[in-house]
């Protein structure tokens, strides 16, 4: 650059107004590229940005369905929903939580529980959720609230439907319970790919008849189509799906039944099982103590909660799916067929009883001192005579004892339509091998077999297998799988789709066989140790009492009243009436209740008068003086 | 003494003697079709956007008055005391929203970095003016000094909208007084070449802005959000348009600052691509008009201050139209006599009464 330049005025002018159209040239172009942009947005992408602006302006709020009921065969409910007013607050619009539940305190009763239930679920949850401050206000609750309610921001009234069992505690472990979806039932949704139905529910079934059939008693989700600003409030509705509610059950359990049962049990702890044979319909699912399902549903307190776990009667505990006991004498019955269909004994054949079976340098003792005499089938049934069956378990041997005992479906879940249920134990060689880690322990020796043959030693089932097995004798060997739901039913149309009585299978018992071991078991309740429990029944009824060695004596004799209340032997007894065509049958167990005779037949005939003769018992849990000999 | 005498044709004919009718005549299409979208983005403030645009129009009035050789008086008092406003504010300013821009004079509060859009383009522009017969090295570097000392201080308030749009006006001034080609291809690449370097002097907000703009999905709910909204909005109005008073992204809230920086997304969802490019050809009639004047011009003080104030207009426009549309960083620029506030109109139309002054007396000097 020159260090000076002198100007020519007309050049200068010139050269100004090239710049000027230079400029000009620049400003069309950036106008034109402003166009192109324009262009590409609103005619090119359109519909892509149309689409994002209807995404933003629609917001879908699902609307939950009414979850289903449930009824009992007869139409008594079990579970259903209720209306009320809850307080809620929703924490991402509260900043200082604690201030505001303090002040709302001075308007609506919030109890240390309430606030402790709060900071559980707040816990748990996402924070734009509300959250239930206090459920089930009062009509007077909500108006005072109303009236203050431009003091608290963040905080509303929502009516919402509650589930309810009005039965309380009765049936509880078949019922189970509801409770707030927590991150485990948010995989179970997502599994079943259920994401969108479950939008806006809050409530998942989480044990019991509640879980099984979580899928059917939702419902479908309905919609509103809401037009909703930047801040995410409601502006219109623009249309509306309405929600379809859940399916009702309609259970195979007898309400009242079921109440007779229970109340039978009064305080003693056990289970009850009992199956129409002929359907594999479950009556009555007893498992004592139970619980009041009510409580979990807008979150359980803390009390309750560590009660009901710290509770050393495991109230939590389905003792009819998930306890697994030796099943004693009851075992005997099964044993006898089992002899009878592989050829190992008639009916008639008989042994001596000495008392006691002596195999490998162990004495095996009978419960009756001195023996039984000449012992038959019928009698080591009607009698519950252990050496018969410590001969017999010898004879036969643990594979054939496993392999039978597995047919009836001991050892293997019975496919109830409730989660979790246990295996039990069908003790056998491969079982101990699997069971155990050192090779001796591995080891299966001949004398667990006599044990295994009357019901003790590994031996150890659930009372729905003894139920099922006992039904499957009843039903002369048609077994069923045991379900407690009749049929699901659409109340939108009245459409039902019944829950097929499936045969899981047909066992091919010969039909003289049974009838020997039927006719045994209507020995046992006749002139056996359920005579005095059936002592005047109107019908025949079959049974067979059962005791489960609880605390293993190591010689020395059992002394009911020197062993300690925990440590006594479990009563059982298993059931089926009428003997002719049954519509019964049943397996009861009665923790420490000692004697089966004692304890476990007398629930079994209060269930049986009021089942077959509708007699309802004048009191609860009869239980007899000792004094009846035998098991 | 003359006698008063009721004429109000008369009064009519010299209110309007200054006024270029043909600018005139598209600026109020244009503040027509302004006020049309300020009723559908936020009626309650069409109220206080009349009154500001009434003083506006005063404020062009008494420029247009003003001749272009008074006008050059002024340069030096108005740039002079700009800066020392500029720097009171650096030491003494109001913090409003993390930026030290606003004066507290007691009775009102300035923003003194407005009035430079105006004093640097008048400053350089009389610069040019005295050294008119022979531009050295010297002068050039001047110049650079003056144009660069004001804008320094507003990018440091920080202020980037009003940064870039003093830089422009100042700009406009050198490159319509003959900046060569070369220096500005030198200043172009050196400035590619320092990128990196002036990122670093960058606030992290700014940094965001940029960051933002090349990838805005990256954080939709938040930084990402302003420009997401306004792109849709945009891309949502189509050809023809959702109709006035229609706009879903508008009138839900997801278009902030609709009313003011973000007003192209209300015009634009509603008024779709035809309402787009009647504001494009209108802005360009105006510039057009703008650039004409300055071609006109007798000197070369008012050649040069017409150019840039012109441009200035365009300037506005480009950031504006280009931020909301997503292809330039957000930058708190107008879009110019449509968005809704009174500092930027009245800026604006001082800028045209000075345009209308310098199309006024166009012929006077030259004789």
């Amino acid at each position: 650059m020159r260090p000076a330049e002198f100007r020519n005025p007309e050049q200068e002018i010139e050269r100004f107004q090239r710049r000027l159209a230079v400029t000009g040239g620049l400003v069309l172009a950036a106008f034109f590229l402003l166009f192109v942009r324009f262009f590409w947005l609103q005619v090119v992408q359109h519909e892509h940005f149309q689409t994002r602006a209807e995404e933003n302006r629609i917001s879908l709020v699902p609307i939950v369905p009414n979850r289903g009921v449930i009824v009992d065969r007869k139409g008594i409910v079990l579970a259903r929903n209720y209306s009320a007013y809850t307080l809620e607050i929703t924490p991402g619009r509260v900043a200082d939580l604690e201030g505001v539940i303090n002040d709302l305190a001075t308007v609506i009763d919030i109890q240390p529980k309430d606030r402790k239930r709060f900071r559980k679920l707040l816990e748990e949850s996402k924070n734009f959720e509300s959250l239930p401050i206090r459920t089930r206000l009062t009509d007077e609750e909500v108006a005072r609230f109303v009236a203050q309610r431009f003091r608290f921001p963040g905080v509303e009234i929502k009516a919402r439907l509650f589930r309810q069992y009005p039965q309380g505690q009765l049936a509880s472990h078949a019922l189970g319970y509801i409770g707030r979806v927590n991150d485990r039932d948010l995989v179970t949704i997502e599994k079943n790919d259920a994401e969108d139905n479950y939008r806006g529910t809050e409530h998942f079934g989480k044990t019991g008849l509640e879980q099984k059939y979580e899928f059917e008693l939702h419902g479908k989700t309905g919609f509103e189509q809401v037009e909703v600003d930047a801040g995410g409030r409601a502006v219109r509705v623009l249309s509306r799906t309405a929600p379809l509610p859940g399916n009702n059950l309609v259970l195979t359990l007898d309400t009242r039944l079921q109440e007779v049962a229970e109340k039978a049990f009064g305080d003693r702890r056990g289970a009850l099982v009992a199956i129409e044979p002929a359907t594999g319909g479950i009556l009555a699912l007893v498992s004592m103590p139970g619980y009041d399902p009510n409580l979990f549903v807008d979150g359980i307190g803390q009390a309750d909660w560590e009660a009901l776990n710290t509770s050393e009667n495991k109230p939590m505990v389905n003792r009819a799916l998930n306890g697994a006991y030796p099943p004693g004498s009851t075992f005997k019955p099964f044993m006898a067929l089992a002899a009878l269909e592989t050829g190992k004994r008639t009916p008639q054949q008989a042994i001596s009883d000495p008392g006691f079976f002596n195999f490998g340098g162990h004495t095996f003792m009978d419960d009756k001192k001195g023996g039984h005499g000449m012992v038959d089938m019928y009698k080591s049934i009607v009698q519950s005579c252990n050496t018969y069956y410590f001969v017999l378990a010898n004879e036969m041997g643990i594979d054939v004892i496993a392999g039978f005992m597995r047919q009836l479906g001991f050892g293997s879940r019975s496919g109830i339509d409730i989660e979790g249920e246990s295996e039990g134990v069908l003790p056998s060689p491969e079982w101990k091998k699997k069971r155990f880690r050192k090779p001796e322990q591995q080891k299966w020796y001949a004398g667990e077999t006599i044990s295994v043959g009357i019901g003790q030693g590994y031996n150890a089932y659930t009372p729905i297998q003894l139920a099922q097995a006992t039904a499957a004798i009843a039903n002369d060997g048609v077994m069923y799988r045991p379900h407690l739901v009749k049929y699901v039913e659409n109340i939108a149309t009245g459409e039902r789709t019944p829950i097929e009585p499936e045969p899981l299978r047909t066992l091919p018992f010969k039909p003289a066989n049974l009838e020997v071991i039927k006719r045994a078991m209507v020995g046992v309740n006749k002139e056996g140790t359920g005579a005095r429990a059936f002592a005047g029944a109107e019908y025949v009824a079959a049974g067979k009492t059962g005791t489960a060695q609880v605390f293993s004596l190591r010689g020395g004799t059992y002394q009911r009243d020197k062993v300690k209340e925990r440590l006594r032997d479990h009563a059982l007894f298993i059931a089926f009436a009428p003997a002719e065509q049954p519509t019964i049958a049943l397996a009861v167990l009665v923790e420490n209740g000692g004697f089966g005779a004692q304890s476990a037949a007398p629930i079994a005939r209060l269930v049986f008068d009021y089942w077959l003769l509708g007699k309802l018992p004048k009191d609860a849990a009869p239980e007899f003086e000792e004094g009846e000999e035998g098991d | 003494m003359t006698e008063f005498v009721f004429q109000p044709r008369e009064w009519v004919r010299r209110l309007a003697a200054p006024i270029d009718p043909v600018l005139m005549g598209m600026l109020v299409l244009l503040l027509g079709y302004a006020f049309l979208v300020l009723v559908s983005a936020s009626p309650e403030r069409l109220n206080n956007q009349f009154i500001n645009l009434s003083v506006a129009l005063v404020v062009m009035r008494v420029a247009a008055q003003v001749p272009p050789q008074r006008l050059m008086h002024l340069a030096l008092p108005l740039y002079v005391g700009g800066v020392l406003l500029l720097v009171a504010v650096a030491l003494f300013g109001d913090i409003t929203k993390g930026a030290r821009r606003w004066l507290n004079l007691g009775f009102m509060r300035i923003q003194p970095s407005e009035l430079m859009k105006i004093a640097v383009p008048l400053m350089l522009a009389w610069y040019f003016q005295k050294h008119e017969a022979m531009l050295r090295a010297r002068d050039w570097a001047v110049a650079a000094l003056i144009l660069l000392v004001p804008v320094g201080l507003i990018a440091r308030q920080p202020d980037l909208g009003t940064a870039i749009l003093v830089f422009a006006a100042g700009f406009f001034v050198l490159f319509l007084a003959g900046l060569s080609w070369k220096v500005m291809s030198v200043l172009f690449f050196g400035g590619l070449a320092s990128l990196p370097f002036a990122w670093t002097l960058l606030h992290d907000y700014q940094r965001q802005r940029i960051l933002t703009l090349i990838d805005p999905e990256a954080d939709p709910l938040g930084k990402g959000f302003h420009i997401i909204q306004s792109t849709i909005a945009v891309g949502s109005g189509g050809i023809l348009g959702k109709g006035w008073g229609n706009g879903t992204q508008t009138h839900l809230d997801f278009i902030p600052e609709r009313h003011t920086d973000f007003i192209f997304a209300v015009l634009s969802e509603e008024f779709g691509l035809l309402g787009n490019t009647f504001l494009l050809v209108l802005y360009a009639l105006i510039i057009g008009r703008g650039l004409m004047i300055a071609a006109n011009a007798p000197t070369l003080f008012s050649r040069l201050l017409a150019g840039s104030i012109t441009l200035i207009f365009f300037t506005y426009a480009l950031v504006n139209m280009g931020m909301v549309s997503g292809i330039l960083p957000v930058v708190g620029v107008p879009l110019p006599f449509v968005s809704y506030g009174g500092t930027a109109l009245v800026t604006l139309f001082a800028g045209v009464g000075i345009l209308m002054s310098i199309h006024k007396h166009r012929m006077l000097v030259q004789k």
